[in-house]
């Protein structure tokens, strides 16, 4: 079986469920060969035996977290040369893009970005133009770098055993050019992470700034907080929960939009989502023309309605 | 301090964007073009800076004839000159390509101390032309940045990735930048006129030295077999709420096994 390379996305070790989508990906087209880079492999080692990776490639340098981006290209080329993998595989997240268009450039091999599927034989599909289109590809030439949106596959559990081999790092001075002085948390709210969430509500202008009726909804459903990028813009909703063309894209089970018109740039980041809900005061508001369910009235009286009815019925 | 900034032109959103039967490339010259939205705040900010720091803005695109527009547009915005790669031999160039090309104009400009693009063209969407120009060119990278800020050769950035990161890097450097950065300002009439003076070169792909064999879409390093438009989203019930509308969308939640 061909080796397939999956760059592990994790925070000091906590591997992000779009690697076990990855690896589940990966096993379509032959043997899943993670690459482990940064800090905390300890953690983890038993995620990705879980999700079936072969073999595992460690390299730990704090160089990883210090310098953006660069040195992940340079140490995955050269594991890259030495395996000579069918494909490299890596969240589209944006790392991750990056990563990758570092990588097509020093490996001289064709890229695919925001794949969300891919076929044993390495096609993918993509959804472009506002999700209007789908559209298959394939790379011809060197090594197929191939970024992958999360929510792509359903991530398949297959225990294995994996070989682990440590990678000793040089990283060359060109690839320690931006220095990460400063960084943030990331966020805790006890919410699912939006990307990955199988249920997002999104709030709009239409809250009038006010999240609680949102918020409460999501937590009764056990899903994300979203926002359109108006009421991110005015201050009411962070900016990492907009969900659009300029966010976040979204392909839950359930998708709830209130107070949100429908524009263009916002569909673009949920369109995809299997079943979409709308609440609306304006009959003529562009989102439900896409609606499965759609209830026309105020938000701040029907969400609170059926949050209560939810959990009534949920005992 | 020198600035070149990268502008795409790009079929319309608003438009009905669609691809050529014939080889699957977006269709460039059938739909409205523009500048890529996201580019605005590339110009804009460049605008700023070259405000702040006494520099010089130089707009780049490369593309069919048409995306002249993207240039104008940039000129009436304030920048001072363009340069607009085209040649026939780049229909339907890949991103490697595209960086390609513009790595070698940003070559030729020269002596270029800060490149500003969007965070991704409003049409491909890959985002990763930057960080393959960064690659090329052995620059700094500094991608999704929502805030930055240069002094003496120094640019410090408010890079919004899954978390917040403030980074920094020497110059030369390569800034992608997020629609969080800025408000882009409209062209003012005297904008207008003004742009009509400005120069504009036309350079080729032989003004670049680079062949026409390492680029286009025979040599595009990745192929679509097919494109398919997403079935139409069909609209399902809606209800206006008489005091039940909660009611009713808890139960089609119900329905749907939601709860
Ligand atoms: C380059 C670019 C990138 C962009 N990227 C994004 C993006 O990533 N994400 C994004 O969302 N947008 C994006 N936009 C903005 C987009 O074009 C819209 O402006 C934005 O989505 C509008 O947000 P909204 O629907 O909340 O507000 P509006 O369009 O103002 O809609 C508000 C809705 O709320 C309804 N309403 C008001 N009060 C109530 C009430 N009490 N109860 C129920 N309903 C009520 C109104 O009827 C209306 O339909 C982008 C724009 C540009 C130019
Ligand atoms: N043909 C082009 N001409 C000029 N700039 C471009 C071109 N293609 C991409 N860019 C720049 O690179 C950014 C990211 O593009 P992309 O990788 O295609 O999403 C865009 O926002 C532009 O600033």
């Amino acid at each position: 079986m061909p080796t397939i390379l999956v760059l592990v996305d994790h925070a000091d070790g906590v591997v992000r469920k779009t690697t076990t989508e990855l690896l589940t990906l990966a096993r379509r087209a032959g043997d899943p060969v993670a690459v482990f880079l940064g800090s905390g492999y300890e953690s983890a080692r038993e995620t990705l035996a879980a999700y079936g990776a072969t073999k595992v490639y460690v390299a730990e340098s704090s160089d990883f977290g210090t310098y953006l981006v660069a040195p992940e290209a340079e140490v995955l080329a050269q594991i890259a040369a030495t395996t000579e993998p069918a494909a490299i595989l890596l969240p589209s997240s944006p790392d991750g893009k990056e990563i990758a268009g570092r990588l097509a450039v020093k490996l001289q091999s064709g890229i695919i970005t925001d794949a969300v599927d891919i076929d044993a034989d390495l096609t993918t599909t993509q959804s472009v133009f506002a999700a209007e289109y789908s559209v298959t590809s394939r790379v011809t030439h060197g090594t197929p770098i191939i970024t992958v949106k999360p929510n792509s596959a359903a991530p398949e559990p297959a225990a294995s055993t994996p070989e682990e081999e440590k990678v000793t790092v040089s990283i060359s001075d060109t690839a320690k050019r931006a220095t990460v002085v400063e960084r943030s948390e990331r966020e805790t709210t006890g919410r699912p992470d939006l990307a990955e969430a199988a249920v997002v509500v999104s709030g709009g202008r239409g809250t009038g700034g006010d999240f609680g009726p949102v918020e409460a909804l999501a937590d009764a459903l056990g899903g994300a907080v979203g926002a359109s990028r108006a009421a991110v813009d005015s201050g009411w909703y962070p900016h990492a929960h907009q969900v659009g063309q300029t966010g976040q894209t979204v392909s839950p089970q359930l998708y709830i939009a209130a107070g949100i018109s429908g524009a263009i740039q916002h569909r673009a980041g949920m369109q995809t989502s299997k079943t979409i809900v709308a609440v609306d005061k304006d009959p003529e508001a562009p989102i439900f023309a896409m609606v499965d369910f759609g209830v026309v009235g105020d938000l701040h009286t029907v969400l609170p309605r059926a949050t209560e009815e939810i959990t009534k019925r949920q005992g | 301090m020198k600035i070149v900034v990268l502008v795409k032109h790009v079929p319309d959103a608003a438009a009905d964007r669609t691809f050529h039967e014939a080889d699957h490339t977006t269709d460039r010259v059938g739909v409205d073009g523009i500048l890529s939205e996201l580019d605005e705040y590339a110009v804009e900010e460049a605008l700023k800076l070259a405000g702040s720091e006494s520099g010089e803005v130089i707009a780049l695109t490369m593309g069919p004839e048409g995306s002249a527009d993207a240039i104008k547009r940039a000129l009436q915005m304030g920048a001072d000159s363009g340069v607009h790669v085209v040649d026939d031999a780049l229909h339907g160039s890949d991103a490697l390509a595209t960086s390609h090309v513009l790595a070698e104009a940003i070559g030729k400009i020269g002596e270029v101390d800060l490149v500003l693009t969007g965070m991704a063209s409003t049409d491909g969407g890959m985002s990763v032309v930057p960080a393959m120009l960064a690659e090329r060119l052995g620059f700094a990278h500094i991608g999704f940045v929502g805030e930055m800020s240069v002094d003496g050769g120094t640019v410090r950035a408010r890079r919004d990735s899954d978390v917040t990161e403030t980074v920094e890097a020497a110059t030369p450097a390569i800034v992608s930048v997020t629609d969080q950065i800025n408000e882009p300002r409209y062209p003012s009439f005297k904008g207008i006129m003004a742009a009509k003076k400005k120069p504009v070169e036309s350079w080729s792909l032989a003004d670049l030295g680079v062949a026409a064999e390492q680029v286009g879409l025979d040599a595009a390093w990745s192929q679509v077999q097919s494109v398919t438009k997403r079935p139409e989203r069909t609209q399902g019930e809606v209800v206006t709420d008489d005091g039940d509308g909660g009611i009713k969308l808890a139960e089609f939640l119900a329905s749907r096994k939601f709860i």
